[in-house]
């Protein structure tokens, strides 16, 4: 029987009533007295020096309030990075400033070179037009390999080179991974491109920044993923301003996936503003602006060799990628193909020596950081064709290949840094096989191809480190940022409670499934518990919500301060009840003697905390607000078994996704619906990726899919309803909950046994061409089909 | 969006009138005019609305057996009120788009446009239809002259296209992923005296006839009669979403597959 | 400057625009009534459908002086009298058919000229009228199984939780 609340119910998301109703409350539906628009003058050049910015024309067009350059920035500190790679030979990596507005030089097409604050935003946009810009273009910098190449044009003249970082990871396995690759009997080696894409949350992102000059206190509405690192990165790092003086709000967020992680200019730039001008000042992106002043994500080259022995045992694996930079480092840029990406190679497969290397090149592009999954989609992919390719090569059922090597006992510690603490690999691929209906596959085939298409059958497997991270760790590997989480549990004294979380939810459906775990601790109704996230003057500092983190650390930060809350009432309640605190019981939201039937409500206790008259005032303090922060001991490693399967249409190289299945194994679960929802997103975003989005820029650097006119978004008739299950559970062993988070899972898992899906249908049409690079759009197909 | 003033006229007479201002433009549905506002690619000074104009909005069929929309009929309304008199230009207008779209983009605004990647000038071209404006009839072989490019002077407004109904019509397309526009779309129409085929999505000069096919259709109309011809690929569009030999080759599918829906 | 006057979730909304101002902003900003989004400049995503004469338009993609005179209903328009959610909008909270909410109210408005032209569409009939509505959060599923059983289909056999 499904449970009807609290931990495993699919309760109905309370958040969805605002939303349903147009009642959400989403930055750019805020609007403060006498605020001023800001429109920002772009560089439409990818590379140049930037001569003059010549203003005067501009200022003294109607409606303009001030115009800001570069030059007004100089004596403020530049964007910050918040991870610092160490390379292979232990030297820092190379890392450019980042101004706010463009200063000397500018490096991608969309860089904000000034910013025209106005009355209105047309008026403001009308101005910008009369600026005049004087750029002398340099060749620009795209292509990475030609990047790090001798003598290529630097992108920042004041580094030695375009190379930020040549990073490795398991050095000291290289020798051995080296003698593998000598001794094997089989070795399948693929060249690979992991496609650049752009993360599109439906919300463009805005900013409004506002002071008070009353109190000297500044706020800034943004729509971020963690309002609490904004203020930290944004008030320590470029504007000098302190905590105390700094509110960032982080209201109803329309979705993220990674590229609201990050601090922006805008961000910056509308605090700044508001002081400066003595006026709210507010940015609202357009899609067009999005496409090259978000962060984007993937962009990777890679080159990946697996050895085999005679048995088809793996025995060692070698990687060299590239990852596109762009033109600065993104917030946390630099962790994602390294310390997000290299330990994951492993994957779920017992390769006893791994050797992992990652150069990391700027170019004349917009920067690229954290996209849903970031880091570990890229190495699950290459992974994950690498193994398809191996059984092709050896002529094994590339399940079997899969089952062969497997991961079956844990912990398992990889040769890439990381301990597995649970998993059963075999369960997922089990379920798979079930729920894709493998059996019945050669029927579907067959009938495909009696009506002139082919038909492909793709599997792969996944695994994720998320839930980010242990702080002494991740610090150890470069971030200058801890990744605990926080949560203050405040009780009323009519018993219902706030819970103030350091996680934050932009579609997650947080309110609803944090009320669910903190009304089953307690045994009190969901609807007296009120979430709150978002608002740095609200909630403790918090880390906010990525590396689907959200209840594997903020969740569990929650139990920590609910577990303190149940203590000190359960003191309270031994008080009123006159028993010993170690015979006080605490269920369905009373509390009772143990072995008697003497109790007391919930809500009896909350008011004797608010009104202490008959009170251990001599034990306790009066009131029940608890904080916690917890820090996690290890990442969480969900891992799952996925199928795709497509039709193909050999005259066009139409593919259309039949059917795709996911098996996944999250540990425990806390809301069946939400994280079904989870997955489902994922894994269009997995499929987008590997069938429709894409990009690109031209050897100019310009960028040639800069709207939903070029940029292939998934639309409903692409996409197929999907069998998702998550039966298999082997419980996170180190955390409260048991959990081990959902959200990037689908889009880790999905591309490679789409593309795996495709090729297998090519090959059934005889068309065995090894390799095609996503996305598997229909003129690749066909131009594959022509040459093979 | 630079700003404008907006004129909405209730008669052809009063749109010709609005549009000898300076730097008028017309405007029917705006679903392409406006987001190209918006990006701030046309300046004009005055947005004639032909939206208001009630004798320019409705599907008839004339004496002579055409059937005839108004310029600013929306596709949402072709869709549903030509289907019983040319199920194939019908099907194609409730192709367009998306629902939304088709509730305010008009047959006069995509005719007057004539986007490379558009659906209703394959129509028009592969029915040999006519274009009526306030000045003249223009037949489509004369009307449409390359990528955004038409036989329309200044000021000159379409106010009806006339189609005559053939025995057999069928337009396929194949999208183009991102903007659903037609990445190639070909209309196949079979008259008593012959075959016409236009091309849509595929050439730098636009929606064209495609003579080969038409031959051979004209003498054979069977889907195998088109099989072995090839279409030379040096004009076509080439971009992130095909090449050149791609559409060449799709253009030979999708007349194909025209054809085979209705033989 | 032009005055414009229209009727808007039965209430009369009027104001002066400019020639350029979109009904989306008028709306949004003249009107106060936010649940109307914008996620895009291309007309493509669909977040601003509004129904103008009973008709779906993307209220970006319209000016505000073309609606003047017109009968607009918005998200805000669409619960029950006494408050509760109608039949698509409780749908989609039944099935987890929104995640941020950012497409939400553009996909509800969408939905509910689906189901007065068509009653009982097929999954392929929803799919297909979806196509100028783009979701980055749900991967439709749930979107799509919250029409048809807003239209009254049994949709239980359509994989869930």
């Amino acid at each position: 029987m499904p449970k009807d609340g609290g931990i495993g119910a699919s309760s109905k998301r309370r958040e969805d009533v605002r939303f349903l109703t147009g009642n959400g409350n989403y930055t750019d539906d805020i609007n403060k007295r006498g605020q001023a628009h800001v429109f920002f003058l772009r560089s439409d050049v990818a590379h140049g020096v930037l001569k003059s910015v010549d203003t005067a024309a501009a200022a003294a067009m109607d409606g303009v309030v001030q115009i800001f350059t570069g030059a007004d920035f100089e004596a403020i500190g530049g964007m910050p990075c918040g991870w610092q790679v160490t390379d292979k030979n232990g030297e820092v990596m190379q890392e450019p400033k980042h101004p706010v507005l463009a200063h000397g030089k500018v490096r991608h097409v969309g860089e904000p070179i000034a910013a025209v604050v106005a009355d209105t935003l047309a008026q403001a946009r009308d101005a910008a037009e009369a600026i005049v810009v004087e750029i002398d273009d340099l060749p620009a910098v795209i292509n990475m390999k030609n990047a790090v190449k001798e003598g290529a044009t630097k992108v920042h003249d004041d580094l030695t080179s375009n190379l930020c970082y040549d990073w490795a990871l398991g050095a000291e396995n290289k020798d051995a991974v080296d003698a593998a690759f000598k001794n094997a009997a089989h070795v399948t080696t693929l060249e690979l491109v992991n496609n650049r894409l752009v993360a599109n949350p439906m919300e463009p992102r805005v900013a409004l920044g506002d002071y008070n000059r009353s109190d000297d206190q500044h706020t800034l509405y943004t729509t971020s993923q963690n309002p609490h690192v904004i203020r930290l990165l944004m008030g320590a790092f470029v504007l000098g301003i302190p905590e105390h003086k700094l509110r960032v709000v982080a209201p109803d967020v329309g979705g993220g996936f990674g590229t609201k992680i990050f601090h922006y200019q805008e961000e910056a730039f509308c605090t700044f503003a508001a002081k400066a001008c003595n006026r709210p000042v507010k940015w609202t992106s357009s899609r067009s602006e999005a496409f090259i002043s978000d962060a984007h994500g993937r962009d990777h080259v890679s080159k990946i060799e697996l050895a085999l022995d005679a048995d088809n045992n793996f025995t060692a694996l070698r990687t060299d990628t590239y990852a596109n930079m762009g033109a600065y480092l993104s917030t946390f840029a630099p962790s994602v193909p390294t310390w997000l990406h290299g330990i994951l190679m492993a994957g779920n497969y017992k390769t006893p020596v791994i050797y992992v290397n990652v150069k990391a090149v700027f170019t004349n592009t917009v920067p690229v950081d954290a996209y849903r999954g970031a880091g570990r989609p890229e190495a699950t992919y290459q992974l994950e064709r690498l193994v398809d390719k191996a059984a092709h090569e050896l002529k094994v059922d590339p399940i079997a290949l899969r089952r062969q090597n497997f991961i079956t006992e844990f912990p398992y510690a990889t040769p890439v840094a990381v301990e597995y603490d649970t998993g059963d690999y075999v369960a997922t691929m089990d379920k798979l096989e079930e729920i894709s209906d493998l059996a019945g596959f050669a029927a579907r085939r067959k009938a495909s191809e009696a009506k002139g298409k082919l038909r492909g059958f793709g599997v792969n497997c996944y695994i994720e480190a998320c839930g980010i991270a242990p702080s002494n760790l991740v610090g150890q590997l470069g971030a200058r940022a801890g990744l605990y989480e926080s949560a203050t549990v405040r009780v009323n004294a009519t018993g219902g409670l706030v819970v103030m979380t350091g996680s934050h939810s932009h579609g997650q459906g947080h309110e609803t499934s944090f009320a669910q775990v903190v009304a089953e601790m307690i045994g009190i109704d969901e609807n007296m518990i009120e979430i709150v996230h978002g608002d740095t003057s609200k909630v403790p500092m918090g880390m906010g919500t990525y590396g689907s983190r959200s209840i594997a650390v903020g969740g569990s930060a929650m139990v920590r301060a609910t577990e303190k809350i149940i203590a000190k009432a359960k003191k309270i309640a031994s008080h009123l009840l006159e028993a010993s605190e170690s015979d006080i019981e605490l269920k369905d939201g009373a509390f009772s003697v143990a072995g008697t039937d003497k109790s007391v409500a919930w809500g009896d206790v909350t008011l004797a905390a608010y009104v202490p008259h008959n009170y251990p005032l001599e034990d306790i303090e009066p009131g029940l607000e608890e904080t916690a922060f917890y820090d996690p001991s290890n990442f969480t490693y969900p891992s799952g078994a996925y199928a795709c399967e497509v039709e193909l249409d050999p005259e066009t190289g139409q593919v259309t996704i039949e059917r795709f299945s996911a098996a996944d194994d999250f540990g425990n679960i806390i809301n069946p619906m939400i994280v079904t929802g989870q997955v489902h997103g994922g894994l269009a975003q997995g499929i987008g990726q590997a069938l429709l989005e894409n990009c690109v820029y031209d050897d100019e650097g310009q960028l040639l899919s800069a709207s939903y006119m070029d940029y292939a978004m998934p639309r409903a008739s692409d996409l197929p309803m999907y069998d998702v299950d998550h039966s298999c559970q082997t419980p996170c062993t180190h955390n409260p909950l048991g959990v081990k988070g959902c959200g990037e899972a689908g889009a880790i898992g999905s591309p490679p046994s789409v593309v795996n899906a495709v090729l297998d249908a090519m090959r059934s049409g005889g068309h065995d061409i090894g390799h095609i690079d996503m996305p598997v759009s229909p003129s690749r197909v066909w131009a594959a089909m022509q040459k093979s | 969006m630079y700003n404008f003033d907006v004129e909405m006229p209730s008669t052809v007479a009063d749109a010709v009138k609005a549009m000898a201002r300076d730097e008028a433009q017309p405007m029917s549905g705006g679903q392409t005019l406006i987001p190209t506002l918006k990006a701030r690619l046309a300046a004009p000074s005055v947005l004639v609305s032909l939206t208001g104009i009630d004798e320019m909005k409705g599907v008839c069929m004339d004496d002579a057996g055409r059937l005839c929309i108004g310029g600013a009929t929306t596709h949402a309304r072709v869709a549903a009120e030509a289907a019983a008199h040319y199920p194939a230009l019908a099907s194609l207008a409730a192709r367009i788009g998306d629902p939304a779209v088709r509730n305010r983009g008009t047959i006069g605004g995509s005719i007057a446009n004539n986007d490379p990647s558009a659906c209703y000038p394959a129509g028009a071209l592969g029915s040999g239809a006519t274009i009526t404006t306030n000045k003249r009839e223009i037949a489509a072989d004369d009307y449409f002259q390359g990528m955004f490019e038409t036989a329309l002077e200044e000021g000159e407004i379409v106010t009806e296209v006339k189609f005559p109904v053939p025995t057999a019509a069928h337009y396929e397309k194949f999208l183009q992923p991102a903007s659903r526009f037609p990445l190639v779309a070909a209309y196949v129409a079979k008259f008593g005296d012959g075959v016409r085929v236009a091309i849509t999505g595929a050439s730098n000069n636009g929606v064209f006839r495609w003579g080969e096919a038409e031959a051979a259709l004209g003498a054979n109309f069977a889907a195998d009669a088109v099989a072995g011809l090839a279409v030379d690929a040096t004009d076509m569009i080439s971009d992130l979403h095909g090449t050149a030999e791609y559409r060449a080759h799709l253009i030979g599918v999708m007349t194909k597959r025209a054809v085979a829906a209705i033989s | 400057m032009a005055q414009v006057k229209m009727t808007v979730n039965g209430k009369t909304a009027s104001g002066e625009v400019e020639g350029r101002t979109l009904l989306a902003q008028f709306l949004r900003d003249d009107q106060g009534l936010t649940g109307t989004h914008v996620g895009c400049d291309t007309s493509q995503c669909g977040a601003c459908v509004v129904h103008v004469n009973g008709e779906a338009v993307k209220s970006c993609t319209m000016l505000a002086v073309e609606a003047n005179g017109a009968t607009v209903d918005t998200i805000e328009g669409q619960a029950n009298a006494d408050g509760s959610l109608n039949v698509i909008q409780q749908a989609f909270q039944d099935h987890h058919g929104l995640q941020c909410g950012f497409c939400t109210p553009g996909m509800v408005m969408s939905a509910s000229a689906l189901l007065k032209e068509n009653p009982k569409p097929t999954e392929a009939e929803v799919r297909h009228y979806l196509d100028g509505n783009i979701c980055r959060c749900t991967g439709y599923h749930n979107i799509v199984k919250a029409i048809m059983a807003a239209s009254g289909q049994d949709v239980s056999a359509i994989a869930a939780e």
